[in-house]
């Protein structure tokens, strides 16, 4: 009997173990349709990174897949069930800006920790340790810098320990250094399990982060491949262009 | 009638010397306007929150009330106060007209609007910083509300002074509802209006005095809270 050969099968975002769907997804602003008929398959477990120029829409992708927008049209589904305030609670978003409260660096993550149901000191030492912010404990958050208050929010959405975290270029307006903080801490947390869809404008950051890339261009998806394959061979010319672009303005 | 100049010194007098008569004016002056301030803020805020986080219709009309309730004239609300306390009233069998207790009423009417439109500002704006963020966060709107009057609660404070002040200062309408009894309803307004027709300077002077520091202390009250929550960037 012949030995049973595995099939290599090409790493096909597709055919990975699907998290979440999107399907049909319109949303219309203005008089203007700013997602147009998106459809998008998730990968589990991955580290989905999201691309495209200014105005492409991700940032509005995004909202719409954690529920923070509602769409004109289309679907969205996590774990086989569709996204409504429950699916929400085992989501967190991190924004470009981080909005924090105006109490010290502990007690927007106690907020966060309240929430869930569980306030407990421990708890919150974990996350400031986990985040480097152990000696800030103390501060009022709104006076901490650019990056440990990112660092904040990225505490403050693990808090909740969600099953996917969305993060809007976090890191847009960080110097490097502060940028690769955030992206420890978004690596160790996909590590621990943390499904993570990244909008980022940075090349070198979504070459280091990325399982598979999602191209989006006025209002579409134009690809969505795994990132060797993007980086390597974009298909479309807008992503040429937009990789061509990235590699001259850095 | 007194000279100028022994008005002044009998003023000074009074204020130094912890007059019992006058105390007894400032600490019923107080006693109404900070309960007074206490019943607005528990009227106030809440409305002023309610309308801050809702959107329902006829909003823009209640934004429109409410700002020009703002501007009350005491004297009206005097007046509005005494028909309804007054023994033929509605609410007169309780009893109330000429009473601490009608002045207190008067006075939370006149500046409960005042509470809740400053305090409707003053959430919203934070309103609209937080609520994404509390959305992602699936914050309970209770919860939200009780955060966003905690993270105001420096300027929310201010605004509970400038009520305060207002209503310390006013002088219709609890000259109407309390009718400056001696003893029983006269405050720091109402005295100061009696005692300079009837000619005694001194006195009106002293409380004028004690109205004034009681006035800057509120606004200098104010200013240190402003410098204290943008120190530690509450503002
Ligand atoms: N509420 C809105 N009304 C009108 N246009 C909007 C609105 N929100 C976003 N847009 C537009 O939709 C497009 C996509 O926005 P966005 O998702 O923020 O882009 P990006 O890919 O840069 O994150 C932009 O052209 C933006 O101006
Ligand atoms: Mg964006």
């Amino acid at each position: 009997m012949p030995e049973a050969v595995p099939i290599r099968r090409p790493r096909q975002v597709t055919q990975s173990a699907l998290l979440g769907e999107v399907k049909g997804l319109v949303y219309e602003a203005g008089g203007k349709r700013l997602i147009d008929a998106v459809d998008l398959n998730i990968p589990d477990d991955s580290r989905t990174i999201v691309m495209g120029p200014n105005g492409a829409g991700k940032s509005l992708l995004l909202r719409l897949m954690h529920g923070l927008l509602k769409p004109r049209a289309g679907r969205i589904v996590w774990n086989g069930r569709e996204l409504d305030s429950r699916v929400r609670l085992e989501q967190a978003m991190v924004f470009q800006r981080p909005v924090l409260l105006r109490r010290s660096v502990a007690a927007n993550l106690r907020f966060a920790l309240k929430l869930r149901g569980r306030p407990a000191d421990d708890e919150i030492d974990r996350l400031l340790e986990e985040v480097d912010l152990t000696a800030q404990a103390n501060q009022p958050a709104r006076l901490l810098s650019g990056g440990e208050q990112q660092r904040l929010a990225l505490a403050r959405a693990l808090a909740t320990r969600p099953r996917v975290l969305f993060l809007d270029e976090p890191t847009a307006s960080l110097d490097p250094n502060a940028t690769a903080a955030i992206e420890t801490i978004v690596q160790r947390a996909h590590e621990r399990g943390t499904k993570i869809l990244f909008v980022t404008h940075n090349l070198g950051q979504a070459r280091r982060l990325a399982d598979d890339v999602v191209f989006m261009n006025q209002g579409r998806i134009e690809e969505h491949t795994p990132a060797d394959e993007f980086f390597d061979q974009p298909k479309s010319q807008a992503a040429i262009d937009f990789l061509d672009d990235c590699l001259v303005s850095h | 009638m007194q000279d100028f100049g022994g008005a002044f010194s009998l003023a000074f007098s009074l204020v130094l010397s912890a007059d019992p008569s006058l105390l007894e004016i400032i600490l019923l002056s107080l006693r109404v306007s900070l309960s007074a301030v206490l019943l607005a803020c528990m009227i106030g805020l809440p409305l002023g929150t309610l309308i801050a986080m809702a959107r329902f219709r006829g909003r823009s009309v209640a934004l429109v009330v409410l700002n020009s309730l703002m501007g009350l004239p005491p004297v009206v609300v005097g007046l509005l106060i005494y028909l309804l306390l007054s023994n033929a009233g509605p609410l007169g069998w309780l009893q109330l007209l000429y009473t601490p207790a009608a002045m207190i009423v008067a006075q939370t009417v006149l500046i409960f609007p005042i509470i809740a439109a400053l305090s409707r500002e003053v959430v919203e704006q934070l309103h609209t910083e937080y609520a994404e963020q509390f959305r992602s966060l699936s914050v309970p709107t209770r919860q939200a509300a009780a955060a966003l009057l905690w993270d105001a609660r420096y300027s929310l404070l201010t605004v509970a002074l400038a009520g305060f002040g207002r209503a310390v200062a006013e002088v219709g309408a609890v000259i109407i509802v309390g009718g400056n009894i001696d003893h029983l309803t006269r405050v720091m307004t109402t005295a100061i209006a009696l005692e300079t027709s009837k000619g005694d300077l001194g006195l009106a002077l002293a409380l004028g005095i004690v109205l004034l520091s009681i006035s800057l202390s509120v606004n200098a009250a104010v200013m240190a809270l402003r410098l204290t929550s943008a120190r530690f960037a509450y503002a």
